[in-house]
């Protein structure tokens, strides 16, 4: 089952993390094309967060084009537009990449097992 | 855009010789969840007491739905919901006791708002007050002040003391309340993790003064952290070479660094820290809890304080 967990005191906006779990959800095939989200009102409930906390977060994923909002039925994971040019996709991959390899290089990781670790993931995410 | 449902203009407290509110110009926005933030002896209380026409202020003018509360109408009165700080209620009276005394006051009471808050507190309405645990007595409180359905709801402290599982409570009830923006809610209160989920905006007062005023995005946007290795100044121990930094909050000794915490920080603060430190300076995430504490620590005269002739340049103000 999707279920969205927020924590406080954290680095990361509470918003943000509604839309990294979304994203992620939808990207390991948890939520499916035409899948529904919650209601704005029902998750802020079940989450205790503020209604406009949720309500940017959808808005953020609509303008991403992961989520489209129909009128009176609420928000659905669409099929996802590419609205980025190629330049900008590379741009927002390496700034996620730079921290990584980082942390990677930090902990110890060599490139192979990094990459090996990458891979596993991707098969995991399309094997669901 | 809407009328503030509260507006200060200039608000000014004095008790005796000592001014406890200075200089308020604030607006608390018509649908939204504003978060007053501040230590204790901060003004918050004296703040909300004035803007309830429960105390007149020294200079300056508080508007509260849009009338002077000094002289505030009963029907005025009737439309706000104020909940005092420390849930006082009869300990002689049954819980069902305190809602028929409480709804003689009003022309409008609604019973199914005050049996699904008791509820959700837990509580028998059978039981007598005095047998009530702080959260329960905090449900009775938030039942009574909501049941009239206010259009503004004035809440000082209500999580003063109350343990987890009403604390959580508390909060669902307010998003309920405060959900569909037709509502307007100002909570003064010191847990940083619920003004993270409940809020839409967040003001912080310091020494009767209003540091920030800003959404809570904005807020955590335009406050820095940078760290700086004691040993990059000349003097480890020293503060003073970053009083100079343009917007900085609070400068603090971490272990062997300086936590700096600096207010819509640009060029000119990068500027500032390359020539006070060099480029041993690093630039790090903020935190919501982070970003109040460095307001209200520097207030505190341990070592952290600095010069206060910066102190214009760190607030955040309206967005």
């Amino acid at each position: 089952m999707f279920r969205i967990q927020i924590t406080t005191g954290g680095k990361v906006p509470i918003y943000r993390q509604v839309v990294d779990q979304i994203r992620s959800a939808i990207a390991g095939g948890v939520l499916a094309v035409g899948d529904p989200l919650p209601s704005v009102r029902g998750l802020a409930s079940e989450l205790v967060v503020n209604p406009n906390t949720i309500a940017k977060a959808y808005s953020s994923l609509v303008a991403d084009g992961v989520v489209e909002s129909q009128q009176g039925r609420g928000y659905f994971v669409t099929q996802h537009r590419q609205i980025y040019t190629k330049r900008e996709r590379k741009r927002r991959l390496e700034e996620t990449i730079a921290p990584l390899v980082a942390e990677a290089v930090t902990l110890g990781f060599g490139e192979d097992e990094l990459i090996a670790e990458i891979r596993k993931r991707f098969a995991k995410m399309t094997n669901r | 855009m809407k009328a503030p449902a509260i507006e200060l203009k200039r608000l000014t407290r004095y008790f005796g010789s000592r001014p406890v509110v200075r200089d308020l110009d604030f607006c608390v926005p018509e649908g939204k969840v504003t978060a007053l933030l501040g230590l204790n002896g901060a003004g918050k209380t004296t703040t909300i007491r004035i803007l309830m026409g429960l105390l007149s202020p020294t200079r300056g003018a508080a508007m509260t739905l849009g009338q002077d509360a000094t002289k505030m109408s009963t029907s005025t009165r009737a439309r706000i919901g104020y909940l005092v700080e420390g849930h006082f209620l009869y300990p002689s009276m049954r819980v069902r006791q305190c809602e028929s005394f409480q709804r003689v006051g009003y022309s409008q009471w609604d019973d199914s708002m005050f049996r699904e808050i008791v509820d959700h507190f837990g509580i028998d309405p059978d039981a007598k007050v005095s047998t009530l645990s702080r959260g329960q007595r905090a449900g009775v409180s938030l039942g009574l002040v909501l049941a009239p359905d206010p259009e503004l709801l004035v809440l000082d402290d209500p999580a003063l003391g109350l343990d987890p599982v009403s604390r959580r409570a508390l909060n669902e009830t307010l998003i309920e309340f405060a959900g569909g923006g037709r509502r307007t809610v100002l909570l003064s209160t010191h847990l940083l993790d619920d003004v993270e989920r409940i809020a839409d905006r967040v003001a912080v007062m310091v020494g009767g003064r209003l540091k920030v005023d800003a959404s809570l995005e904005s807020f955590r946007d335009r406050v820095t952290f940078f760290t700086v290795p004691a040993g990059a100044t000349s003097d480890a121990s020293d503060a003073k070479p970053f009083a100079a930094v343009p917007g900085l909050i609070e400068a603090r000794r971490l272990g062997g660094a300086w936590q700096l915490a600096v207010a819509d920080a640009d060029q000119e603060t990068m500027a500032s820290l390359s020539r006070v430190a060099g480029d041993a300076v690093t630039r790090n995430d903020t935190t919501f809890s982070d970003a109040v504490l460095a307001y209200l620590t520097r207030e505190r005269g341990d070592g952290s304080f600095l010069v206060s002739g910066r102190q214009a340049s760190g607030s955040v103000s309206t967005s």
